[in-house]
């Protein structure tokens, strides 16, 4: 890549005003460093992905909504998070958070548990039991 | 209180963070150089595992493996900690910058509330190095960003204590002792070898020979998949090459600035050809990249276009393996 050819679209980047760094080589063939502040082909990328991250927690809460699934799945789709993640965070086996899934099972958990949970995701248990809040 | 550091962007966080740490201790070490002295060029498909439900590629060595080669091959001494306690690793982070030594942190990025959202993913391997405290706020030097920056005690725990794969643990790393002349030479030596030998590697998912395999399942992808998964995990593989930190074509920009430097500083004329041909091939990565653009911009899901872009994919690692075979031979 020629250093005039260092791409400068418009990215995601802007909001926190950063430029990220990039090799390329000027006109003698010598490598040096040229800011760039995105690409297309990332950007659209990048963008696709945040939008099937929203696609899933929309889903995640029409289920809730529906009855099919705990807030805790809502949550975790709104963190980014898959289930091996949100394990980690609360100390969880995986097959255990799956079943706090579970809406009947999401009804009976202490509030120690859900505490856990809670503190996982930054909010408080009234906010994790009813998703509209 | 603040130690005297000097902050230097880079295009990649673990090598900035090395060249940063080593430049602060008198010693100019440039990003590529650490880059190549670690060997951190590499392609790998990494199977099994799923980020953002996707597949995952690495364009370079596991997270710290660059850092561990570089130390070892120029007779760096690294010191490294990692703590089950937050309590502890604070106090310890503490004890550094009241002896004014500057430590190197792994850390995780969901939390990292100076990234801008749409970059915030629980990705655990991210470096930074911190070089003082002014009240309750640590000072931090993120090499990835232009300027410094700083998190609160309670932000900056959160980072050092994120969860998931590749977990810190409150990782914290700093050199304590140094050779009295950095024998670059020798290493640089070394850092080649191991990087033809790892792209060279006689293992279906790793170097040339994972580039090949990947080109395979995008060929697969739009029919196996369906067109709405087959374009995430295009743009995905996209995301891995070209985001923060790669500083373009998958590394392989750095990895050409690398052979630039290296062929200067032995007289050897043959890793400066070397280096254009890196170049031009950097350029291919960054067609693909276009191309693959292309097809998730449009979802258009002809199997022809995703033919076509895993051409692309086994043209380059056919590129690449004759590369990687004249370097091993040009040292």
């Amino acid at each position: 890549m020629k250093k005039k050819e260092v791409p400068q679209d418009k990215s995601n980047l802007e909001s926190a005003n950063f430029r990220e760094l990039c090799y390329a080589v000027d006109d003698n063939g010598e490598y040096t460093t040229a800011h760039s502040t995105g690409w297309d082909p990332k950007k659209i990328a990048l963008d696709n992905a945040i939008e099937e991250i929203n696609a899933r927690i929309a889903d995640a809460k029409n289920r809730v909504i529906k009855g099919e699934t705990s807030p805790i799945e809502y949550y975790m789709e709104l963190h980014k998070m898959d289930v091996g993640i949100l394990a980690s965070y609360v100390g969880f086996w995986q097959w255990k958070v799956k079943r706090h899934f579970k809406p009947s099972i999401f009804k009976k958990l202490s509030d120690k548990t859900l505490n856990k949970y809670a503190e996982a995701f930054e909010i408080s248990i009234e906010e994790l039991q009813n998703i509209s809040k | 209180m603040e130690i005297d550091f000097t902050h230097h962007q880079s295009a990649h966080c673990e090598n900035g963070v090395v060249s940063n740490l080593m430049k602060h201790n008198g010693f100019s070490v440039s990003e590529p150089m650490v880059f190549g002295i670690g060997s951190g060029l590499l392609f790998c498909y990494i199977p099994l595992l799923k980020v953002n439900h996707a597949p995952v590629i690495t364009y370079r060595a596991l997270p710290g493996h660059i850092f561990k080669k570089f130390a070892k091959r120029t007779g760096v001494k690294m010191k490294r900690e990692k703590f089950k306690n937050p309590k502890e690793a604070k106090a310890r982070l503490d004890e550094n910058l009241e002896k004014n030594n500057p430590v190197g942190l792994q850390v995780g990025v969901y939390n990292l509330v100076y990234f801008p959202d749409e970059y915030r993913f629980h990705f655990n391997a991210h470096n930074m190095v911190v070089y003082g405290k002014e009240g309750n706020r640590y000072l931090i030097s993120d090499p990835v960003m232009e300027d410094v920056t700083s998190l609160s005690e309670k932000e900056l725990e959160k980072v050092r204590f994120a969860k998931g794969a590749f977990s810190p643990k409150g990782h914290m790393y700093y050199p304590i002792s140094f050779p009295e002349k950095l024998e670059l030479e020798t290493a640089i030596v070394k850092g080649i070898k191991d990087t033809c030998k790892a792209m060279l590697a006689p293992v279906s998912f790793v170097g040339v020979k994972g580039i090949h395999k990947i080109a395979g399942l995008i060929r697969k992808w739009p029919k196996k998949k369906g067109v709405k998964t087959a374009n995430h995990y295009l743009g995905q593989v996209v995301r891995m090459q070209e985001e923060i930190g790669t500083g373009g074509g998958g590394f392989r920009y750095i990895y050409a600035a690398f052979l630039q430097e290296a062929g200067k500083l032995l007289g050897n004329e043959k890793l400066i050809e070397l280096s254009k041909e890196m170049t031009e091939i950097g350029d291919l990565w960054r067609d693909f990249a276009l191309e693959a653009s292309r097809i998730y911009k449009n979802r258009s899901a002809q199997t022809d276009s995703y033919n076509k872009v895993a051409d692309q994919l086994d043209h380059i690692a056919n590129l690449e393996k004759v590369f990687f075979k004249k370097l091993k031979k040009a040292i």
